[in-house]
């Protein structure tokens, strides 16, 4: 059977354009993403910028360029310097606990037993409500008359009592002594980013290829050398991204302090982003929230640089 | 001997695993007893705070649903979830795609580009922001909420869903450009049903990003019955100094635990999605 | 049927030259073969004949019209990837027939035409399975028979048989030249196999470095190469070549036998040939070893048929000879082969 000769080249169908030309249609399908970024976020830095170095408020909104009185204001503010000081500290430190702690739960979550999907279930919790309700919970967890953790040590006789071992008053005010607030403040973002970092590690974790695992126990390599010296240098990189991750949520994060503490007791747990809020939007003083909130960038963009070099490192095989 | 040490191995992990567990999910343990604790029972430190000591009541939900504003919190997360879920996708699916594969040189500049304005955060650019929405009329309305979250919604749907694009064979969409389609044509009949879950995974995380989101809502809203969920039950469960904390929880469970439902069935492909796009 | 013509057709990566200033013409309904090893700009040159490579400069003209910048879908070619490329969300039927679907065919004739092309490839019972079910032979069948159920006027191959197990590849070549010879559609076939070169091609184009090396019929380009590279990539083991003067002289290891098989052939030089290894393959001997004075030893080795049953020891040596008019001549300098024969 003979095919019959086509001459139809060029066959119907519609004209050559924009939707095969992959060079243009790129140019358009990005376009969208790019403008829209360029319009709200890359503006919206500029005008940042511009507001810090004005005396804009929420009363006189013209922008009047005044140099750097806001930044040097600022500095001499010393709940600043506390806010400074606090959002560092809250960021490292929870996200020490959650890489230490994320490690061991992927660790386990790596194993098959019964009722995993139960527990995924609830470990994934604190991640997938919303942050400001989840941190209500603990609000109430926390309180200082009727909190459940206080219920607990007076039942077991560490408080309450003449001679307990953490005093004699009915209640710790976890969110009312400076110290505790800011040891909750902590414990919540552990709460709430454990299960990101988790999912992260796991997929790192995934990635180790079997063979590599087993050539080394086949090697003799007992299970602590072969985590040791396989598998957390091959998870280095995305640890470092889980890190990166969560210092970057926690460092930001306006959310669970204004709703556990909003910045109290006498601002022992305020940080750069509430502090802006309270200085720019409730005190009306737009320039100088503008100017806090920029302390962030430089940070920001140090971790964006780390980040981008993981990322590289981390294709791996 | 090894059968005791199995045996020690195996509750060593239902331990670690049962203490996270417990961590993860006691407040929300606590959420279920506040919301159906009578008052009374509730606000007695001597009680015993896990149990109920007194039967179970149906008040604080009826408050919440009836004499509060929830239900329109509720409401408007949705419109505005679903609202921006629409526009990220518009937006997110075409930039993800062609990046995705045309990689290339200055291809790959702009996708690592958006990916790091995930990185300039709410808090630099509310303010600004908060004078763009009033300066075009938007304040105390939702469409400032719509217009303002893709702004973190579409870097990093972007960036997830160039992580899924690049896992479709080129063959396929050459095949089908020579099987008669055009390059449009190729990416719309075959890639997108074959990124299906990929665009799943996507509506899902951008409709929970849009839902968590806090302080452009606290910003831009002030209006009750303009607010989401995120920000309405914190801020307006509070009558003066007194958190209606019956009603409160209510309202913080009812609008967590449906979503993370969601979210779980989806926690498979979410882990994938971020070994394409991070780990290659 | 349609010939192809490529004129003057180049691609640039940057400033890399992955095809190279290529001039070709197939004839109509023939078999051509493009050879090359990894690199050598063989695919990219099909895929600028698909339409999904844009050329840096030159032509391409299929049945004498320009479709140098059309998109594929209008040049009415059929293609099938070396991975197949199946859809893998649709059956075996739909993706026979989404060629037509794409066209616009009504859904009566789209039945009749995929059901004879699976008739033509015997994958009727499959046509409700997924791509998923079925084995790499089956998946290849389907590309096929999607590629031809639209009659196109020209066939292009991307090593289309490199996943395939041994066994089932020679089967296959064997079943894919004489479809191609029964349905006589202009067949563009790429690959880096030369056995499978020599065996499926009416003409195979040797390509090395983006450039042509030699356009021919498999014998031509097997007993008169037109340089060293391809004198060198065709035949296993490649031809031996030796020489240190302006002039290299190469011959097959099949002509190169040993000297008392070579009595009453003509012209003949014979060598010490100083046995280093041998290699027992059943239906032929691999021989192994040096000719020359110690210090200009060159390398070369011998294939003996099966047939020959002259015992062969390693660590001797033995004379072996080459009939004259086996001798192939180089250009040392530029690797063409020339008429001129060493000093």
């Amino acid at each position: 059977m003979r095919m019959n000769g086509k001459a139809g080249i060029a066959e119907p169908g519609p004209k050559p354009g924009i939707q095969d030309h992959s060079g243009q249609l790129a140019l358009f399908m990005i376009a969208p993403a790019i403008l829209y970024i360029a319009a709200l976020i890359g503006f919206s830095f500029v005008m940042a910028i511009l507001y810090s170095l004005s005396d804009v408020t929420t009363g006189d909104p013209t922008l009047r360029i005044v140099g750097l009185q806001n930044f040097s204001a600022i500095l001499d503010n010393s709940v600043f310097r506390l806010a400074l000081k606090n959002t560092f500290f809250f960021a490292f430190s929870s996200q020490i606990l959650v890489i230490i702690l994320s490690r061991i739960v992927a660790t386990a979550l790596m194993k098959e037993f019964r009722g995993k999907w139960l527990a995924r279930f609830l470990i994934m919790l604190p991640w997938t409500a919303p942050i400001s309700l989840g941190t209500i919970g603990w609000l109430w967890m926390l309180d200082s008359i009727f909190s459940p953790f206080d219920w607990i040590l007076r039942y077991v006789g560490l408080l309450g009592s003449p001679g307990a071992l953490l005093g004699p008053m009915q209640n710790l005010y976890w969110l009312g002594v400076p110290g505790l607030a800011m040891a909750s403040v902590i414990m919540v973002h552990v709460w709430r980013l454990l299960p990101l970092a988790t999912v992260i590690q796991l997929a790192g974790l995934s990635s180790i290829p079997r063979d590599l695992l087993e050539a080394a126990e086949v090697d003799g390599a007992s299970p602590w050398r072969r985590t040791l010296e396989i598998t957390i240098p091959l998870t280095l990189p995305i640890i470092s991204i889980a890190f990166l991750f969560g210092l970057v949520f926690t460092f930001t994060d306006m959310t669970v302090v204004y709703v556990m503490t909003r910045g109290g007791p006498v601002h022992s747990t305020q940080v750069l982003s509430t502090w802006t809020f309270f200085k720019g939007i409730e005190g009306g003083d737009l320039a100088q929230g503008a100017a806090i909130s920029l302390f962030l960038f430089p940070v920001l963009a140090g971790i964006a640089i780390l980040m981008l070099r993981m990322v590289r490192k981390s294709e791996v095989v | 001997m090894a059968r005791a040490r199995k045996i020690l191995g195996r509750g060593g992990l239902y331990t670690v695993i049962g203490g996270f567990a417990l961590f993860g999910a006691f407040p929300f343990y606590w959420m279920v007893i506040a919301t159906f604790k009578r008052d009374h029972d509730l606000f007695n430190p001597v009680a015993n705070p896990f149990i109920f000591n007194e039967p179970p009541t149906l008040d604080h939900l009826r408050l919440l649903l009836f004499d509060t504003h929830f239900v329109t919190y509720i409401l408007n997360t949705l419109w505005v979830g679903l609202a921006v879920v629409a526009i990220t996708l518009a937006v997110a699916v075409p930039a993800a795609y062609s990046l995705a594969r045309w990689a290339k040189g200055w291809g790959e500049t702009l996708g690592i580009g958006i990916f790091l304005t995930y990185l300039v955060p709410p808090t630099i650019l509310f303010i600004p922001l908060s004078r763009f929405a009033s300066a075009l009329g938007l304040q105390e309305s939702l469409w400032s909420l719509i217009l303002i979250y893709p702004t973190f919604t579409i870097p990093f749907c972007t960036w997830l869903l160039m992580g899924f694009f690049k896992t479709i064979p080129k063959d396929i969409e050459e095949q089908a450009m020579i099987d008669g389609l055009s390059r449009l044509g190729a990416m719309f009949w075959v890639v997108l049903p074959l990124g299906i879950s990929g665009l799943l995974t996507v509506v899902v995380f951008a409709f929970t990003l849009s839902m968590h989101e806090f302080i452009y809502a606290l910003t831009f809203i002030s209006v009750s019955a303009k607010k989401t969920v995120s920000i309405g039950v914190p801020t307006e469960l509070v009558r003066g100094d007194v958190f209606q904390w019956g009603p409160l929880m209510a309202g913080a469970l009812i609008a967590s635990i449906p979503v993370a439902v969601v979210y779980t069935f989806f926690l498979d492909r979410f882990i994938a999605g971020f070994t394409m796009g991070a780990v290659k | 049927m349609a010939r192809v013509e490529i004129r003057g057709i180049s691609k640039l990566f940057g400033e890399v030259r992955a095809v190279d200033h290529v001039d070709l013409e197939t004839a109509e309904g023939e078999f051509l073969v493009l050879l090359g090893p990894s690199g050598c700009g063989k695919t990219t040159l099909l895929r600028m004949i698909a339409g999904i490579e844009e050329p840096t400069g030159g032509d391409i003209l299929i049945e004498e019209q320009v479709v140098t910048h059309l998109p594929p879908r209008m040049r009415n070619i059929a293609m099938v990837f070396q991975s197949y490329a199946l859809y893998p969300h649709m059956t075996v039927y739909r993706n026979i027939a989404f060629p037509l679907r794409t066209r616009g065919v009504d859904k009566g004739t789209i039945r009749e035409k995929v059901e004879w092309a699976a008739g033509m490839f015997g994958i009727e019972r499959l046509l409700d399975r997924k791509p998923r079910e079925l084995s790499g032979g089956e998946r290849q069948r389907v590309a096929l028979a999607r590629a031809m159920v639209r009659e196109p006027s020209v066939f292009l191959l991307d090593e289309p048989l490199s996943n395939l197990d041994a066994i089932l590849r020679a089967s296959a070549r064997e079943e894919l030249r004489q479809f191609q010879k029964r349905v006589g559609v202009t067949t563009i076939y790429v690959t880096h196999d030369q056995v499978e070169a020599m065996g499926l091609g009416d003409r195979i184009v040797v390509m090395s470095k983006g450039s042509i090396r030699q356009v021919g019929t498999p014998m031509e380009i097997y007993h008169w190469p037109a340089d060293t590279f391809v004198a060198t990539f065709l035949g296993s083991p490649p031809m031996n070549l030796l020489g240190e003067d302006d002039i290299l002289t190469g011959f097959r290891p099949e002509t190169f036998l040993p000297a008392e098989l070579m009595t009453g052939d003509g012209d003949v030089v014979t060598y010490p040939f100083e046995v280093t290894w041998m290699e027992y393959l059943g239906a032929e001997r691999l021989v192994y070893g040096n000719v020359g004075e110690k210090s200009h030893a060159r390398h070369v080795v011998s294939r003996l048929p099966g047939s020959v049953s002259l015992p062969i020891e390693t660590g001797r040596t033995y004379p072996f000879a080459v009939s004259r008019r086996d001798f192939r001549f180089f250009d040392r300098e530029n690797g063409l082969r020339t008429d001129r024969s060493p000093a």
